[in-house]
């Protein structure tokens, strides 16, 4: 392990692909690999892409990457798409749209699926990110899964959010979900070849007009991703996002938060885990599963029981 | 908690433009449980190969109507060799002749090689075995 971990400072691609694959199979030996990593990130900015199914995420990705390339940035990008929750298995397509930097060396593409993280960014992409700021990667870009909780999960891990809309056609804008408003602080109207493109933005603007007066004001921009069209302006917006993070004093205030989200989750997991651990180990649980069955137990009561026959040091 | 997931690459080097086998297959590897990276139309030997590498597939598997196998194959191969990957199993689906089928495998060039009509038990239990013995 210590030895992969030398490898991907030292740029070894092959290294960076094993640890990603480590993380995501929730390997045990991670325990040795990320504590070690942890002090080389800190430096890549992260920008995370959402929005709702083929609204055309991963063609906005591919075009970005251009204008990342040509400013002389290197960025690590990780593509999310949705597991079977009954199989557990994917099929993994956003590289499909990402062909145009497929042999950049500046350039690495990693599809993950969201396994047991029904919706969630899970843990694994959290890691993931960490291990190409390790690695050195100017820029991460995760292209979440457009449902649910993935959608709002990506604003604690990325320091520039994307939203990616399309337009409305008959809808009214007024039918996105009030969360994603909360979101972007950048909204791109994507498939803007097609019509209704105009209405959507003025609504969206109008929408983002009564949020109120901030520092930072999301621009609303119309895209046409398979042509590359807006997205310099994209790429603008973003540089000009993450300027004013970094001169206000955002960009550390948000960290912060990141690192105490970090600290955290870690705590609960570890407790978690050791916790079942023991009870795994030590305790009857399907017993107890049976009596709150019978109604002679209650879960309330029997979860004080189960942690007392553990000897976890519950206060009075 | 999570668990290895077998992850094989899907991709479709040369010129030809269909893709409805590959697609079947990889919907059948995702019904197994398996992660499908699935690339595309049209894609390089040097593609598939940094695509299988970022990616750390288990397998390649390659689906190749064109009747150009007997020059994509080695050159596939060749690439995960001067990659250090060489171990990475690769599996050939497509209009093969036997006698090609023969010589791609004799020379270490394909893991396993199908042919139209092949079932897609035999598939999908090929590849587990594969990525098993890697
Ligand atoms: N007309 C038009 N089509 C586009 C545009 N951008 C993307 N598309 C097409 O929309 C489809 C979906 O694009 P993707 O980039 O795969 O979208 P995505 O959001 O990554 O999709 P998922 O990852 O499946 O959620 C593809 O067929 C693209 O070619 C655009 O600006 N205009
Ligand atoms: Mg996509």
């Amino acid at each position: 392990m210590r030895q992969l971990v030398q490898e991907l400072l030292q740029g070894n691609r092959r290294a960076l692909a094993r640890l990603i694959s480590l993380v995501e199979n929730d390997d045990k030996r991670k325990a040795e690999v990320l504590p070690e990593l942890y002090r080389h990130t800190g430096k890549a900015y992260v920008i995370g892409i959402t929005g709702s199914p083929g609204s055309g995420k991963s063609s906005l990705v591919d075009r970005l990457l251009e204008s990342v390339r040509r400013d002389e940035l290197t960025a690590g990008v990780i593509a999310v798409d949705p597991s079977s929750p009954f199989t557990g298995g994917a099929i993994l397509g956003d590289r499909i749209r990402m062909q145009e930097h497929a042999l950049d060396p500046g350039v690495f593409i990693r599809s993950m699926g969201t396994r047991g993280n029904l919706g969630g960014l899970s843990r694994a992409t959290r890691e993931a990110i960490q291990i190409f700021d390790a690695f050195g990667m100017d820029l991460v870009m995760v292209e979440t899964v457009g449902v649910g909780q993935s959608e709002v999960d990506i604003v604690k891990y990325a320091d520039t959010t994307v939203v990616v809309l399309t337009p409305a056609g008959g809808d009214s804008v007024q039918t996105i979900k009030a969360g994603i408003m909360e979101i972007g602080d950048i909204f791109v109207v994507n498939k803007a070849d097609y019509p209704g493109t105009e209405r959507t933005v003025a609504e969206l603007n109008a929408m983002l007009d009564m949020k109120g007066a901030e520092d930072w004001r999301a621009p609303v921009l119309p895209t046409v991703a398979v042509r590359g069209e807006g997205v310099d302006r994209l790429w603008e917006a973003v540089l000009r996002h993450r300027e004013l993070l970094e001169s206000s004093g955002r960009l550390q205030a948000v960290r912060r938060e990141r690192a105490r989200q970090e600290l955290a989750d870690q705590l609960e997991h570890l407790v978690k885990s050791w916790i079942w651990e023991k009870i795994r180990a030590r305790v009857p649980y399907e017993e107890m599963v049976e009596k709150i069955m019978a109604r002679s137990m209650d879960p309330y009561s029997g979860a004080y029981r189960l942690l007392e026959e553990i000897d976890f040091p519950l206060p009075q | 908690m999570r668990e290895k997931r077998i992850r094989v690459l899907i991709a479709k080097p040369g010129l030809d433009g269909h893709d409805r086998g590959a697609k079947v297959v990889a919907r059948a590897l995702r019904d197994a449980g398996m992660e499908v990276i699935y690339t595309g139309l049209h894609q390089t030997p040097e593609q598939v190969v940094e695509a299988a590498l970022q990616e750390d597939v288990d397998v390649v598997g390659l689906s190749i109507l064109s009747g150009a196998h007997m020059t994509l194959v080695p050159r596939v191969r060749e690439l995960l060799r001067e990659n250090q990957a060489g171990e990475i199993p690769v599996l050939v689906g497509g209009i093969i002749p036997e006698e090609d089928a023969r010589e791609l495998k004799e020379k270490g060039y394909a893991d396993a090689i199908f042919t139209p009509g092949s079932s897609l038990e035999a598939i999908v239990a090929c590849v587990r075995d594969l990525a098993g013995s890697k």
